[in-house]
């Protein structure tokens, strides 16, 4: 009940959109018999600012990880500036997609600037023979390199830190790193997974200017956040994904008012909506066996965090299916309130 | 409930005013620590033994000799710093770090030789009745002096309150652990204060003397001539390190060299070329040249594991190839191929043909990630063996000429310059070992270099960033195979140009040099050792580690069989005291110091 509705949907000066940045269409992901993301079809344009959003496993973060190629979709295609994304993840990169993690992944042991320095990895040439011989354009380049990631640091307001290990950063500090560490390799398109988790108001408030002064350098963003304020606020458009399907996209009035989203976020299966039947079964079921089904595959991907993705799904998960609980309780009297007010928001208002 | 008394006694420990590990008063243990210090260095110079049945003869009167030495400057040691714990005028430099640790671990070292000496002297003669009155008198004063030093006072840590709950077995873990920290605090000591910035000349010339210190160090160790004697350096060196750690000398060491790294490099260079001068005869120097094969393959194996984080046990196959290549087209008569190569075209070939070597073991195998690649790189290694046995002519082609290896490899000749006659250079007489150690030296500097420069590139970038999160690295743009093929590479063609001077240097190659586990440094699983306790990711690390994996099985030749066995337990003690190694990478350094202590310039290099 905290979330006002009288964010608009845009903000002013936001510059006019204009070509198409990403192009993702009829995306599916099949993870043997479970499907995390059916048929979504998406597109960024350039000076925009999208929002993904919906309730936990609904495949957003998969859904990420079939546009940066770390996962390569069962059908469908993603196309950046017009050219289908390559399926390797440094292609992916290289083109021009940069993205953040949602649990922050830095070098741990590397400093500030040397994590900014990899992120120009792809826009710099020099191999192994250029580096032991010290040939006159190595110089060069390493000062270049190193130019343009001090003012990224500046950019962040890390300069100072620049010489400090990135491990002893604090939270919010890392997170401002690991943007400016994706912004180092000068993408079109910069995708954040989560960017304002675990951070307190003022924290997210600066993340939001962050975010806008990266949209006014030209970049197009795509962002997953289940802060609903900070969402709202941000975003120029807002695509809902729910149990894998895309359920609504437009403006924040729009989503905010759409009763199929308040409905998948109540956990209220709502009549009419696609696949809501099932959604509900998957839901419960999940509910029952705490499995993050559509985590699974990632942690394939990803053994070495295995015990630890693991960890903190179902960490994550279990407060979140209380909490939807107890809200289906409250969810008629919303229901008949007929209210535009999205519960979800005071849920992950943190 | 009878356990319940002793906590009110832990917690009341700390309230009372600081003191020693034993109950002597500080004042008086001070001036024990000094006087048992003095005495000792006193009594070096007497006979502490009747007869010269000892090695090293200890039975003159006013000239120590042998382990006399090394008790005489553990001694000395202490005596300084007890002295400049003092305040004496002149001798606050030496103690930047406070003196109280340091002096704990010089007494240590002193007791620890001498005591060890006075007891050796009685095993090896048959009672203590062969001891001298000076002999008597080291053992009296050097635990005088370790008596004092431990009554030194310390900051007691408070100890944890006791759970009474607790059964008695967890309560005698819990005083355990608090013991055990309590003693560790004993020795502990605070941080050293930074240097001035001094006149450049003067920093130079610190780190000559430290350079000199370090060949000295170096040249006593491999020269030790008996079991004692070398027992007798290990302790030394080893508290008497721990000691000048303690005192707060090395930090400031370090942070000196650390201004002038590209002048301390080319003087350990210099240093090391200065080995063979200070040799009367070869016999060292053929010590010295295997010590720098083997330091050297493991510096190359520090690119493979330190920097891009693969682990690689079947890297002595690479030095085996290049050894084997280079063998080949030496023109020794054992060779299928009889032609007759210069050196520098033997250094390619054997280089290149590791390097295609490591790309074909590389290409399939780099796809695996952590302890897969190790078994499979395990496997490689031992295929190569294995195929160098059969290919004898009767199981496959003759080409490696099987168990028996190509032996009769003629020595080198560059530019006139015969590798195998004695040479004469400023008057010393330079052997063939020590024309070899050149030789070496050059290949070392040209590895170290190669560790350098690419370690502070785009490329060493993205090789740390793939050890540190290889899905991240992807992420950003690295293309992940491909660095890990390069550093692969790397890693393999430099051990092959070690592997073509070291197929000079021992005449003969044959498939039992490249064991992946055996008692005789190189193999594999030594490699690894040498890198993972000198220190993964420095050029110091594995050099160090490398030297002294080489001389301790060498010289300590009486323990036979259970080489091995002390080889493991060693290796276990130093991973649980010490995981970072005996010389820790300085972004490890970084780690436990936060903001204010980060130095400004941070490099890969840890020396």
């Amino acid at each position: 009940m905290t979330t006002d509705t009288t964010t608009q949907d845009t903000t002013p000066g936001a510059p006019a959109t204009g070509e198409t940045v990403l192009d993702a269409r009829g995306v599916t992901m099949r993870f043997g018999g479970l499907t995390a993301v059916r048929n979504v079809d998406l597109t960024v344009n350039s000076g925009e600012i999208v929002g993904l959003i919906g309730p936990n496993g609904a495949g957003k973060t998969t859904f990420f990880n079939c546009l940066t190629g770390l996962y390569i979709p069962t059908e469908g295609e993603v196309r950046y500036k017009g050219t289908v994304l390559p399926p390797k993840s440094f292609k992916v990169t290289a083109a021009g997609v940069a993205r953040t993690f949602q649990n922050i992944r830095l070098f741990a042991n590397m400093t500030v600037l040397e994590n900014v320095l990899v992120g120009r990895h792809t826009r710099t040439k020099e191999g192994f023979w250029s580096a032991v011989l010290r040939l006159p354009g190595f110089h060069k380049a390493e000062a270049a390199s190193r130019a343009r990631a001090m003012e990224l640091l500046e950019f962040v307001g890390l300069a100072d830190k620049a010489e400090h290990l990135a491990r002893n950063l604090p939270y919010g500090e890392q997170r401002k790193l690991e943007i400016a560490r994706a912004l180092a390799s000068d993408p079109g398109l910069l995708l954040l997974d989560e960017p304002t988790a675990g951070m307190n108001p003022q924290e997210t408030r600066a993340t939001e200017e962050l975010v806008f002064a990266i949209r006014d350098m030209g970049i197009a963003i795509l962002v997953i956040e289940h802060d609903m304020r900070f969402i709202f606020n941000l975003c120029d458009r807002v695509a809902v994904l729910v149990q894998g399907e895309k359920l609504v996209e437009g403006d924040s009035a729009t989503v905010q008012g759409d009763e199929r989203v308040v409905a998948a976020y109540l956990g209220e299966p709502f009549e009419g909506a696609p696949g809501a039947e099932e959604a509900a079964e998957v839901a419960a079921a999940e509910a029952e066996t705490e499995t993050p089904a559509v985590e699974t595959p990632e942690a394939e991907t990803s053994e070495a965090e295995t015990s630890e993705v693991a960890a903190d799904d179902t960490e994550a998960e279990a407060p979140e299916a209380e909490a939807d609980d107890a809200e289906t309780a409250d969810a008629p009297a919303a229901a008949a309130d007929t209210t535009t007010d999205t519960a979800p928001g005071k849920e992950n208002d943190r | 409930m009878t356990t319940q008394t002793t906590a009110p006694d832990a917690a009341s420990t700390p309230a009372t005013a600081p003191s020693g590990l034993i109950g002597i008063p500080p004042q008086i243990g001070r001036a024990l620590a000094t006087g048992g210090g003095i005495l000792t260095v006193i009594s070096t110079f007497l006979a502490w033994t009747w007869t010269s049945a000892f090695p090293g003869d200890l039975t003159v009167y006013g000239y120590p000799g042998g382990l006399q030495v090394l008790v005489l400057i553990g001694g000395a040691l202490t005596t300084l710093f007890a002295l400049a714990s003092y305040g004496v005028k002149g001798l606050g430099w030496l103690v930047p770090a406070g003196a109280d640790g340091a002096i704990k671990f010089a007494a240590l070292a002193t007791f620890a030789t001498a005591w060890y000496t006075v007891i050796a002297i009685s095993t090896n003669l048959g009672g203590v009745v062969n001891l001298e009155p000076g002999g008597y008198l080291v053992a009296i004063g050097s635990l005088a002096a370790l008596l004092g030093a431990l009554a030194l006072p310390f900051e007691h840590p408070e100890a944890d309150p006791i759970d009474p709950d607790d059964t008695s077995w967890e309560h005698f873990k819990h005083r355990a652990a608090h013991r055990w920290t309590t003693v560790k605090a004993a020795f502990a000591s605070g941080t050293a204060r930074p240097v001035g910035k001094l006149p450049s000349y003067v920093e130079i010339l610190i780190i000559v003397a430290v350079l000199a210190l370090g060949l000295f160090v170096f040249t006593y160790g491999i020269g030790t001539e008996y079991d004692e004697l070398f027992i007798g350096f290990l302790l030394t060196a080893g508290f008497g390190f721990a000691a000048l750690n303690k005192s707060g000398l090395i930090a400031q060491a370090s942070q000196i060299t650390a201004r002038h790294q590209n002048i301390t490099v080319c003087g350990a260079f210099v240093a090391a070329a200065a080995f063979p001068f200070t040799q009367t005869d070869d016999q060292y120097a053929t010590l010295g040249v295997y010590i720098l094969v083997f330091a050297t393959v493991a510096l190359g194996l520090n690119i493979v594991v330190g920097l891009a984080g693969l682990l690689d046990l079947g890297y002595v196959a690479f030095l085996g190839v290049g050894a084997y290549a280079a063998a080949m087209v030496s023109g020794s008569p054992s060779s299928p191929f009889h032609v007759h190569f210069p050196f520098w075209a033997a250094a390619l070939v054997g280089a290149a043909a590791s390097l295609v070597f490591g790309v074909l073991i590389g290409a399939p195998t780099l796809r695996l990630r952590g302890d897969y690649l190790a078994i499979v790189t395990l496997g490689f290694g031992e295929i190569f063996r294995i195929t160098a046995n059969n290919l004898d002519g009767t199981s496959g082609p003759d080409i490696t000429n099987g168990s028996n290896g190509i032996s009769s490899i003629p020595n080198l000749d560059i530019l006139g310059f015969d590798f195998g006659a004695i040479h004469n250079i400023l008057g010393f007489e330079i052997g063939r070992f020590a024309n070899y150690f050149f030789l070496m030296l050059v290949i070392t500097a040209v590895v170290v270099l190669v560790f350098r420069r690419s370690g502070d590139s785009r490329i060493g970038r993205a090789w740390v960033a793939i050890r540190e999160d290889e899905t991240a690295a992807l992420a950003m743009g690295i293309n992940g195979f491909r660095v890990k093929l390069i550093a692969f590479a790397v890693g393999a063609s430099l051990a092959g140009l070690a592997g073509t001077v070291q197929a000079h240097v021992t005449y003969t190659v044959t498939p039992e040099q490249y064991l992946f586990a055996g008692p005789i440094p190189p193999n594999s699983a030594f490699l690894l050792a040498a890198v993972v306790l000198g220190g993964m990711g420095t050029i110091g690390g594995p050099l160090i580690g490398a030297s002294l994996l080489f001389l301790i099985p060498n010289k300590l030749q009486f323990l036979g069989d259970y080489q091995l066995f002390a080889f493991g337990i060693a290796l276990i003690l130093l991973m649980r005291f010490r995981p970072e190694g005996l010389i820790p990478n300085r972004r490890r350094q970084l780690e436990f110091h936060e903001d204010a202590e980060a130095p400004t310039v941070l490099t890969k290099a840890g020396a």
